[in-house]
């Protein structure tokens, strides 16, 4: 009676540590992220949807202006950058306001943990 | 003439002038401030910790309070091999958070309302991401410019918006700390120079209304200065993260 007591106790403290183990593993790429995860307040979100369009296109447009001097090849590298700059700089403020957060890509789920977690993560799902 | 000039609080004054070659490499007052932060910092992580006991006192529970914040905010956002790098976005965090809070002290100098410091902060982190994703992956790292489930025809013109958009992390992420420093301490000085002029033209209590207004103010850029070491040292994590698991 003891001795099963004391197995089963054990098996329980096995799970828990377990389920310890697999919590401090796992990255939050599910969840609620909201932008990025830190966009508490209305103001600091609109600021920040304002610099992703503004730094995307300003890169965009000097690092164009810049190779352009370099290359000698001068309007064409500052207008493609200029409207890569632009797409880039939707793109993000796309990505913010949908809450797919800073990373980089298009799946919502892309963050793929190390594989041995990944099975686990189903089965936890509770 | 009451006014006074916004930007006069973040002029660079030489205390120590230094030249090596061309360069000037001067003891300034931003390089002291950056000192004193930097102290408070290990004051606070060694001394708090040097009689430590099971039941922490009170820096003791600070310094610990800080420490698994950070511990936290790593493991959710870059996941368990984020650890590993826990010193550096540690002391960046706090570093970040001291100089933003002594900076809101009246006569002191904020040194991360200068875009040269932030800047360099943020090169340090999008060079030593980038280093960490090509150690780890090798060639293999140039997939995260590669976006997922896309037609391929479309790749001719996403992957090159992705190139860019990694490049400009940098920008974003020293801009945004460096604005909200400048903004926030420009904007307390311009309703604080309103205090006298108001106060002679309306019989002291129109200069009231403005004193108002900068006790709001500065609460807010309390709750600014943490929220913006907060953000930087949750960014630096999210492209951590980018450059350990890829996809």
């Amino acid at each position: 009676m003891d001795d099963r007591d004391t197995e089963k106790s054990l098996r329980d403290l096995g799970q828990r540590l377990d389920r310890a183990q697999r919590g401090r593993q796992k990255p939050a790429a599910e969840g609620p992220s909201t932008g990025g995860g830190y966009s508490s307040s209305a103001l600091g979100f609109g600021f920040r949807i304002g610099l992703e369009l503004v730094v995307a296109i300003t890169v965009g447009t000097v690092l164009g202006w810049v190779l352009d001097r370099a290359l000698d090849t001068k309007p064409w590298c500052t207008l493609v950058l200029l409207f890569l700059g632009i797409g880039a700089g939707m793109w993000n403020v796309y990505r913010a306001v949908t809450g797919m957060g800073m990373a980089m890509g298009f799946r919502r789920d892309k963050a793929s943990p190390p594989p041995q977690t990944k099975a686990n993560w189903s089965d936890d799902e509770d | 003439m009451a006014t006074e000039n916004p930007l006069h609080q973040f002029e660079i004054a030489r205390i120590v002038p230094l030249k090596i070659g061309n360069v000037d490499v001067s003891f300034t007052n931003s390089s002291l401030f950056m000192l004193i932060s930097v102290f408070l910092i290990i004051a606070l992580v060694v001394l708090s910790t040097r009689k430590a006991s099971l039941v922490p006192g009170r820096w003791q529970s600070m310094a610990e309070l800080s420490y698994e914040f950070v511990a936290k905010l790593i493991t959710e956002n870059a996941g368990q091999d984020g650890l590993k790098y826990f010193p550096f976005i540690f002391s960046i965090f706090m570093f970040i958070l001291v100089g933003n809070f002594i900076g809101l002290v009246p006569y002191s100098f904020t040194f991360t309302s200068h875009i040269v410091v932030t800047f360099a902060m943020a090169a340090v982190v999008f060079v030593g991401v980038t280093a960490i994703g090509i150690a780890r992956h090798g060639f293999h790292f140039l997939t995260l410019f590669v976006p997922h489930g896309v037609p391929k025809a479309l790749l001719l013109l996403l992957v090159p918006i992705e190139v860019l958009s990694y490049f400009i992390r940098p920008f974003t992420l020293s801009i945004r700390l460096f604005a909200n420093m400048m903004a926030g301490h420009m904007i307390l000085v311009i309703f604080a120079s309103f205090v006298v002029p108001l106060g002679i033209a309306g019989a002291g209590i129109a200069g009231l209304l403005p004193l108002l207004v900068d006790v709001g103010l500065f609460l807010l850029e309390v709750l600014v200065a943490a929220l913006q070491a907060y953000v930087f040292a949750i960014l630096t994590c999210l492209y951590l993260r980018d450059a350990l698991y890829l996809h």
